[in-house]
């Protein structure tokens, strides 16, 4: 029963809808505070390299590296994202451009690149990496066993990350004035919100959860460095933001529909099911396009959700 | 206490400045990159200026570069004046570079005086048809183009892979055994190849002339005719152009597919001047694309001084291409060009914006102190 397709494509979409579910709550903190960043595939990037770097050189056990590398790879692409914080809040600079220059900055042929290449992480095989925990020996347990009971740390960590992101929002003063912020950030500052600050720690909060999206590649999914291993999942997470109305609860949602487009080409392969492996590769793409159409149009037209400042930088003189 | 105001017109001779300044702060800060990771960076960067520009032979290899740069600088030129965000320009370029070599490959016994038109018109058709598709979802659904656009990237690049490596395409050589078991495209043949002007030395392909044809026909478009003035008004404010009775829509499409045209033209010149076959290894590495973006916002838009940063970016990734090894390593022409853009964005500041250093503000009791000692 546990190894009938449905089963095993469920099982592998929460596998590898966790990366996107990681990167899409980061974004959407960050653009709940009215800074939209499209450089989360670089940031990812970042993450995944600078996570498996840590791996491959820090010693000790096993749980300790991992812990240490997750650890890392949101530094590292905290700091990589505090370079859009400084353009976009400080210096006023479009967040567009700046986002797409990140991407470019760190991404498949940037900076991520360079530093897998200094530290020759290609072809290495991953000292440590996050394994399948059977949770109170359940594994076995009919459908509901190979589904939520035989996950990886990080996917365990990115369910209560979504009940912590819903509690913050919605049920806490800072979460209050988030949402104020990127709806209104002049209101928010005549209450006596510091917008500034705000908008520079959640996107830099975004950044770390990106690296930690990143890291889940190199130290879950393909445990190794690749040159732009995410291959477009940043993206992705921009748009399942949008999918979501920017609410954590729905991103969990999306995130695991875009898993499974991401994961069917290899569980359908493994089934014999024979079609050129474009087809199955190009799937979360084109499906992210037509998700995209769907929630652009129709009973969704007005944007719901979307923080009405997303995008405009904030300046107290010329309001 | 620091101020920033805004100027209430732009400073002329930043226009200038700070793309050089740009340049220059993002050498510096690509510097301590290579210093931080053991590498030499004054040697470093004398071998790239050297490979780039100077040696014998490198003008020659940078125009071969700074030709797809044109191309795509102009194809984001053309969409973010209109404030379109068209990121799709990889894959437009991708698409043209299919559809001039299917051309090229069904004309291959005709004269080149048919041959090069066909595969230009087939670049521009392609890449124009496959930059329609976000441009029609983001008029007619209000679907967010840059994510789309981007997205079609990948599927164009899986698309080639899929003609070239996983099918038995039109575009695959199967003519011998090695090209069933290797998978290659066909080679145009020699009448497909497009001619270069010898200048001084230099080879200038027919590409980067068909380019600066296309800043100069960018520039008249957005300055001379009444498409331009409406996609400029579009940019500035979408509401204004919609009461003012501008067919907002209808321009998307229209700009979406030229900037796709723009990229497609470099993706047929990637064939008939460079390549002569639909390599999609080589095109993806390269992601002429993506750096256009770095093209564009560089040249602040000007159609013309795209044509100036197409060189000097198209220097530094033909030295960085020529250059990579164990001593230079592969990621830093891509680290930099996102250096120099964010150079870019921190100058732009200064463009709009005078910063001043001033005494802290008075506070509002003291105010009228100010007609007294100052």
């Amino acid at each position: 029963m546990n190894n009938t397709i449905l089963v095993v494509i469920a099982a592998s979409a929460i596998s590898y809808g966790t990366p996107l579910l990681f990167a899409a709550l980061g974004e959407l903190l960050a653009e709940r505070s009215g800074v939209l960043n499209l450089g989360v595939e670089g940031m990812m990037l970042m993450g995944a390299v600078s996570g498996f770097w840590a791996v491959q050189t820090i010693g000790g056990p096993g749980w300790v590296v991992l812990l240490v590398a997750v650890l890392v790879a949101a530094l590292v692409a905290a700091a990589t994202s505090l370079i859009h914080a400084v353009l976009t809040i400080s210096l006023r600079a479009s967040q567009i451009v700046s986002g797409l220059a990140l991407t470019i900055f760190a991404g498949a042929s940037g900076l991520s690149s360079y530093v897998g290449h200094v530290a020759s992480l290609g072809g290495q095989p991953a000292r440590h990496e996050f394994a399948a925990i059977d949770v109170l020996g359940l594994k076995d347990l009919p459908i509901i066993g190979p589904i939520l009971l035989h996950q990886n740390a990080l996917t365990y960590l990115s369910w209560a990350l979504v009940a912590v992101a819903l509690f913050y929002l919605y049920r806490t003063r800072p979460g209050l004035h988030l949402r104020a912020v990127g709806e209104s950030p002049a209101t928010a500052d005549a209450m006596g919100v510091n917008v500034t600050v705000y908008r520079y720690v959640h996107v830099m909060l975004g950044g770390a959860l990106a690296g930690i999206g990143g890291a889940f590649f190199s130290l879950a999914i393909t445990p190794g460095w690749l040159d732009g291993m995410t291959s477009g999942a940043g993206w992705i997470a921009i748009a399942l933001v949008i999918f979501a109305f920017w609410r954590p609860e729905l991103a969990l949602v999306g995130a695991y529909l875009f898993g499974a487009f991401s994961s069917l080409g290899f569980t359908l392969q493994t089934r014999q099911v024979h079609l050129p492996p474009e087809v199955f590769s190009s799937l979360p793409y084109l499906m992210t396009i037509v998700v995209l159409v769907l929630v652009s149009t129709g009973w969704a037209r007005q944007r719901l959700g979307a923080p009405a400042s997303l995008g405009v930088p904030y300046v107290r003189e010329e309001r | 206490m620091i101020r920033i105001e805004r100027r209430l017109t732009e400073a002329r001779w930043l226009v200038v400045a700070v793309p050089a300044g740009s340049l220059l702060a993002a050498a510096f800060l690509s510097g301590i990159i290579l210093a931080l990771t053991g590498h030499d960076p004054i040697g470093t960067w004398a071998r790239l200026l050297d490979r780039g520009f100077l040696a014998e032979g490198a003008m020659s290899a940078t125009f071969v570069t700074a030709t797809p740069l044109l191309l795509t600088g102009l194809a984001a030129a053309a969409a973010f004046r209109m404030q379109t965000w068209n990121i799709g320009a990889e894959g437009q370029l991708y698409l043209g570079a299919v559809g001039a070599s299917g051309i090229g490959i069904a004309l291959h016994d005709q004269s080149p005086v048919l041959i090069i038109p066909a595969m230009v018109i087939a670049g521009i058709v392609t890449g124009a048809a496959w930059a329609a598709i976000p441009g029609v979802l983001r008029a007619y659904t209000r679907t967010n183009e840059i994510i789309t656009s981007l997205m079609l990237n990948y599927v164009a690049g899986l698309l080639m892979t899929y003609l070239i490596f996983d099918s038995h395409s039109y575009w695959r050589d199967l003519s011998t055994f090695t090209a069933r078991v290797f998978p290659q495209g066909k080679y145009l043949s020699d009448s497909a190849s497009w001619p270069s002007l010898g200048l001084a030395g230099i080879a200038i392909p027919f590409g980067f002339l068909l380019g600066m044809v296309a800043a100069a026909a960018l520039w008249l478009i957005y300055s001379r005719t009444r498409f331009g003035f409406e996609a400029r008004v579009i940019g500035d404010s979408r509401a204004a152009a919609h009461y003012a009775g501008i067919r907002t829509r209808r321009k998307i499409v229209a700009v979406m597919a030229l900037s796709g045209a723009l990229a497609g033209i470099g993706g047929a010149s990637e064939i008939g001047d460079f390549r002569h076959v639909l390599d999609p290894r080589g095109l993806q590495q390269a992601s002429f694309g993506y750096a256009g973006i770095v093209v564009a916002a560089l040249a602040r838009l000007n159609p013309f001084a795209v044509v100036i940063v197409a060189i000097l970016l198209g220097g530094l990734s033909n030295a960085g291409f020529s250059l990579q090894g164990a001593t230079f390593p592969a990621g830093l022409v891509g680290t930099l060009q996102g250096l120099i853009l964010f150079c870019a964005l921190a100058g732009e500041l200064l463009v709009h914006y005078r910063i001043r250093f001033v005494r802290r503000a008075a506070p509002l009791a003291r105010a009228p102190e100010k007609f007294g000692a100052a």
